[in-house]
């Protein structure tokens, strides 16, 4: 197949469910330890399920959020086709996850957490992320008056590789030496990199907010615009809430602080306008991506709410370092971005169930097991992290181990909702990598 | 206002914003508690060894195992039971076979952990314009 003809934006979100799969089946095997502590300890532990998990789930949002750009440029410059350094992008990505993974499994760890792999397989995603931003620069360099999606794009592409390199800032020891300093930079890294990948994702939402309405609205608006900037503002200053309680300089903790009560608000009454003016016979036709980004929407709002109480200093005390964080976290990334890219993937993969009502009902079944169980995960958590948030704080604490075997009703229950997250994802992705296969999506329509 | 002027005025602000956190250990002076160098060869024992996917410092990291920022200067566990439980393991932390010179490093990052604040939340106070305090050097 000559390069030109195959289709790297579904090349990238394949590969994403593919990820998206491995990264649920290491996510339910790393819950299983928190019922039966010593599972696996002696084959591979917690201590490499916990990072294969977290990797394999940053991957997912990573190389589905690149395939969404690829797709979305696709269709807004029309006839563009696949370079090289595109398919370089990818075998650098392929390299990458291959060592990475291997690093786990022996053990042979030395980065940050959430990047706990050997800092040497940082080098292909960096250089990945260079041609990434190379080759998005030259599509777009000749567009004038750019949608806010395309700014989101460029901004989620320039900031992840700042971060990414900053990221790396410890291996120079006159940072380590400053452990304060150093763990104010590592949640600046982590803040804002979140910040990145969901320029990107949000930025996808708008695009397909537009593709589907068919109209301009959303992506040429003002308040679009402004909604991007307080975005930008956001992914720029708001990650010293992730800090109030390290001694770090404290006009980084009011900065962070300040910034985050202006978080999120904005984004939800775009999709709000949006939703007002699409009609039934679109819902119809793009119904998938439709009820996926209606879901994303729905999970921005409570974890908008839960974001927002979480980043008040003062209720932060009793929530930070407990299983609130992760809920938090969790809800973000499987309600809000799994949520926009699997819409992206049936929209971009071309899924479309309009012509087998069967089909369209099994698999609304299927959504609808994801958002329960979704809810159940998020409300285990959060309960379990209220129980930890009042140990915490008690004047009269028995041992950390007690009060962990205490919380296990809720980690069973996290467990069983891990469990229909992972059965109710991996049939998504199963279908979507199916279809695709089948219907050889991975050529270029136009070639 | 262009959107090309916002961004760029935004990024030039977020720049400058980032040195100025880079180049704070310029004024920090040196902390007679522990021994600088070999704390920051800790920290890489800390990371080669994960111990950030099970334990927290300043409430910042796994949820398996209890906080460690100022385990050292904790009455009831301190230098030796850290030592030790590296050593042995427990129920659902593996043992590690760390070598002497890994091993005293560990020790020398932990006593800069706990040498940098406090990381328990009940000593903390909230002010009133809703910020935690309490947290600083000891």
């Amino acid at each position: 197949m000559k390069i030109n003809k195959i289709n790297i934006g579904n090349i990238f979100l394949l590969s994403a469910l593919l990820m998206l799969v491995l990264g649920l089946c290491f996510g339910l095997l790393a819950a299983t330890i928190y019922i039966y502590p010593d599972f696996l300890k002696q084959q591979i532990g917690f201590i490499s399920l916990r990072p294969l998990h977290v990797s394999s789930a940053m991957f997912w949002i990573i190389l589905g959020a690149t395939g969404c750009i690829y797709n979305g440029m696709k269709i807004y410059i029309t006839h563009v086709k696949t370079k090289i350094i595109g398919i370089i992008q990818w075998i650098l990505w392929l390299v990458a996850i291959a060592g990475i993974i291997t690093s786990y499994f022996i053990k042979d760890f030395g980065g940050r957490e959430y990047w706990e792999f050997n800092a040497v397989w940082a080098l292909p995603i960096a250089m990945a992320w260079i041609l990434f931003l190379i080759n998005f620069s030259s599509l777009v360099y000749k567009i004038k008056n750019w949608p806010v999606y395309i700014w989101m794009w460029l901004t989620g592409i320039l900031f992840f590789l700042f971060t990414f390199t900053e990221n790396y800032l410890w291996v120079f020891s006159y940072f380590r030496e400053h452990f304060i300093t150093d763990m104010t930079i590592q949640w600046k890294v982590n803040g804002s990199l979140v910040g990145s990948w969901n320029q990107i994702l949000y930025g996808t939402a708008i695009f397909l907010m537009d593709k589907i309405s068919n109209t301009k609205n959303s992506g040429r608006s003002k308040f679009a615009f402004f909604m991007y900037f307080l975005g930008l503002f956001n992914l720029m200053f708001n990650w010293g809430h992730h800090i109030y309680t390290l001694p770090t300089e404290k006009y980084i903790r009011y900065i962070g602080y300040i910034v985050s009560m202006t978080e999120w608000a904005f984004f939800i009454k775009i999709v709000y306008d949006w939703k007002s003016s699409i009609n039934t016979i679109q819902k119809h036709y793009h119904y998938f991506p439709y009820r996926f980004i209606m879901a994303a929407d729905i999970w921005v709002f409570i974890n908008m709410g839960q974001a927002i109480l979480m980043s008040i200093p003062a209720i932060n005390i009793y929530t930070h370092g407990t299983h609130v964080t992760v809920a938090h976290a969790m809800g973000t990334t499987i309600g809000i971005n799994s949520m926009i890219l699997l819409a992206a993937c049936f929209e971009f993969l071309n899924f479309n169930t309009v012509d087998n009502p069967k089909k369209r009902k099994y698999l609304n079944v299927i959504f609808w097991v994801l958002q329960v169980s979704l809810l159940l995960f998020w409300l285990s958590l959060n309960i379990a992290g209220i129980q930890k948030g009042i140990w915490q704080l008690s004047a009269n604490q028995g041992s950390y181990s007690k009060m962990m075997a205490s919380l296990n009703s809720y980690f069973i229950l996290f467990f069983m909702a891990g469990f229909g997250l992972m059965i109710s994802f991996s049939a998504f992705a199963f279908l979507l990598i199916r279809s695709t296969l089948t219907r050889n999506n991975l050529k270029n329509d136009e070639e | 206002m262009r959107p090309r002027v916002i961004f760029f005025t935004l990024s030039t602000i977020f720049i400058v914003y980032s040195f100025s956190i880079y180049l704070k250990p310029l004024s920090i002076g040196e902390d007679k508690r522990f021994n600088e160098k070999q704390a920051a060869e800790g920290h890489l024992v800390w990371q080669s060894y994960n111990c950030q996917t099970c334990h927290q410092l300043y409430s910042l990291g796994g949820y398996l195992g209890p906080d460690l920022t100022n385990i050292i200067s904790n009455p009831q566990k301190g230098e030796k039971l850290v030592r030790v439980m590296v050593k042995s393991g427990t129920k659902q932390m593996p043992a590690f076979s760390l070598s002497d010179k890994e091993m005293d490093a560990l020790i020398e990052f932990l006593k800069s952990t706990d040498a940098s604040g406090i990381a328990d939340p009940r000593k903390f106070k909230v002010n009133n314009f809703g910020m935690i305090e309490g947290n600083e050097n000891k």
